[in-house]
């Protein structure tokens, strides 16, 4: 399409079936969390925050993936991206909040003993304890409590700190113009990603890693930002498809669809490259202290451990691998949802058999606590969305992108 | 009958190229080929020219990688020269993996940068086919096949109308082969 009749101001509206949905979720959430807390007996109330931490760590990630796509964007000085950048920015300034969501679900967690009791319990590093447990007192310098939620604190606040940096350098360029903002956006860019680079793998290391704070590897943290960094992709492209399809953002063409659909096959394949590199040195050197880990998922979470790869490799390395299929949006959005629900699974076996270990299930706290996540997510996305145009229409790249052909 | 083979209209100018093809193609004049000296957007579909078939030839290339490897690994591991390692049986299939998958890479590879040379007649020893030698260098050529459209003058108006520095008339295909 000609790029004459862009409407610059083009705001998205967020009203009508689509609120009432994400609220509905939100309500079913609440609903699903307060019967696993009141309903249920000791093992409900570990399940229900392993589900909690699940939901809270992929929010966070998703968010803050958002803000790492952007600094990508900034320091690669892409010019294909830069119409559709208003999306992560909306997921970025949603990372203050799901940062404050996953700190609370950590912290109950922690002093209510249902998530890391295997490193905070009574007397584990107190010598001639009988709780005693020499690993994790060797560990204890690292993983003791102030240390540990001064560590997510510190990540959270600095990922989110440069989440509104960025957002607020592009909504000054929409009034401002020039190549002031987009300057400092590039010079903060590549401050961000040095800090993220090396804090996310240790972020992943104490949110999930910790559960089973016997077993490590540090294979881990890549594999989570492979994780969390695909997903946060398959976000972006279902949410531009939609909003496409709902009639905004008619600039976004099937070249911009294809680049975002090599981002998920590209990355989905890096995921497996990383998740299969974590598991064969640990089949191959076969010592027991790293076996655990996989032993317990094949032994209760063996559809889980299978169905984790059928979903997160299988179906995009099939489905994505035809140019066409990319550059088509029913193709490209059906992918991006298996994705999305494949690293739900992945979280899943990396999170239950460290918490509830043989009592893991599938039921009603799982989807309603997903689905309140969902609906958390589609309302404050979508409210942020909505504050200002579609379009950063002073990007000094924009005609690019405009003009953007593969 | 002339023996002249090839009409070459040569354009300075890109844009003024993309004007010539659509002369032509509004007198319906079939387009031989064109040769630029850079990548120009748009310009496969505005010729009508069909998608590269070299993902198919990838993929085959590809999958031959895997299975070379595989065969190679199970005929040497499971079935010549059997190793006890760790008490692990001979068959043990994540050990294949990254073999598998390196070869696949490097059959793939090897084999586009193969088919590329064969279908581009680049192929060291052979001589390169070049029609206008300046279509390598700062010239972008249009070439008309002269012995499937007889109208020579009309050709060599339209050219020259859309912008041509110089219209050529090729009695052979290729300059190159000297």
């Amino acid at each position: 399409m000609g790029t004459h009749n862009i409407n610059f101001s083009e705001q998205f509206e967020f009203t009508g079936k689509v609120k009432t949905l994400s609220i509905v979720g939100i309500i079913l959430g609440v609903a699903a969390i307060a019967y696993g807390f009141f309903a249920g007996d000791k093992v409900m109330h570990e399940r229900t925050f392993a589900n909690l931490l699940l939901m809270a760590y992929y929010f966070a990630c998703v968010c803050m993936s958002g803000t790492f796509f952007l600094a990508v964007q900034y320091v690669a000085q892409a010019g294909w991206s830069a119409s559709i950048l208003r999306v992560p920015q909306a997921m970025a300034k949603t990372l203050p909040i799901a940062a404050v969501i996953l700190i609370v679900v950590i912290s109950a967690g922690l002093y209510s003993h249902n998530l890391y009791h295997h490193w905070h319990a009574d007397g584990l590093t107190v010598e001639g304890s009988p709780n005693y447990d020499a690993i994790i007192a060797g560990k204890s310098v690292f993983l003791n409590v102030p240390f540990f939620l001064g560590r997510q604190v510190v990540f959270l606040g600095i990922y989110s700190i440069f989440s509104i940096l960025f957002v607020k350098y592009s909504y000054n360029e929409d009034l401002a113009g020039g190549l002031n903002s987009y300057r400092k956006s590039f010079k903060n860019a590549c401050i961000f990603l040095v800090i993220y680079g090396f804090t996310t793998p240790v972020f992943a290391f104490d949110t999930i890693m910790s559960l089973e704070a016997h077993w490590f590897s540090t294979m881990f943290g890549w594999y989570n930002f492979a994780a969390m960094w695909v997903s946060s992709l398959a976000t972006i492209a279902v949410i531009i498809i939609l909003l496409r399809r709902a009639g905004y953002m008619q600039w976004v063409n099937n070249s911009h669809l294809h680049n975002l659909g090599q981002f998920i096959f590209g990355f989905s394949i890096f995921w497996t490259y990383v998740w299969f590199a974590q598991f064969l040195l640990i089949y191959y050197a076969n010592m027991p202290e790293e076996t655990v880990y996989f032993y317990k998922r094949f032994e209760y979470y063996k559809f889980w451990f299978f169905l984790n790869l059928a979903m997160n490799f299988l179906a995009p390395v099939l489905l994505l691998m035809d140019r066409d299929n990319k550059r088509t949006d029913v193709k490209l959005l059906f992918v991006s949802i298996v994705v999305l629900l494949g690293h739900w699974v992945d979280y899943y076996q990396m999170i239950m058999p460290g918490t509830v270990e043989a009592h893991n299930g599938f039921g009603i706290i799982e989807i309603g606590t997903a689905l309140g996540f969902v609906g958390l997510f589609t309302f404050t996305v979508l409210t942020a969305l909505s504050k200002k145009p579609l379009i950063a229409k002073n990007h000094p790249l924009l005609q690019e992108s405009l003009h953007h052909q593969l | 009958m002339s023996d002249i083979k090839y009409i070459l209209g040569s354009f300075g100018d890109p844009d003024e190229m993309m004007h010539g093809i659509e002369k032509l193609q509004e007198n319906n004049i079939s387009i031989y080929d064109v040769y630029t000296p850079m990548p120009i957007h748009g310009i496969e579909a505005k010729l009508g020219i069909k998608r590269s078939r070299i993902d198919i030839a990838a993929f085959c290339f590809g999958i031959t990688g895997t299975c070379c490897a595989f065969a190679l690994i199970y005929f040497c591991a499971v079935i010549d020269w059997r190793v006890n390692i760790g008490g692990k049986p001979s068959f043990a299939l994540p050990d294949f993996v990254p073999i598998m998958f390196e070869l696949t890479v490097l059959f793939c590879a090897f084999g586009m940068v193969l088919t590329y040379y064969a279908s581009t007649h680049l192929f060291p020893g052979r001589a390169p086919r070049v029609m206008d030698l300046r279509a390598t260098d700062d010239r972008f050529v249009i070439a008309v096949d002269a012995k499937d459209n007889a109208e020579h003058t009309v050709i060599d108006g339209l050219l020259k109308d859309a912008g041509a520095l110089e219209v050529k008339y090729n009695e052979r295909k290729y300059v190159s082969y000297e």
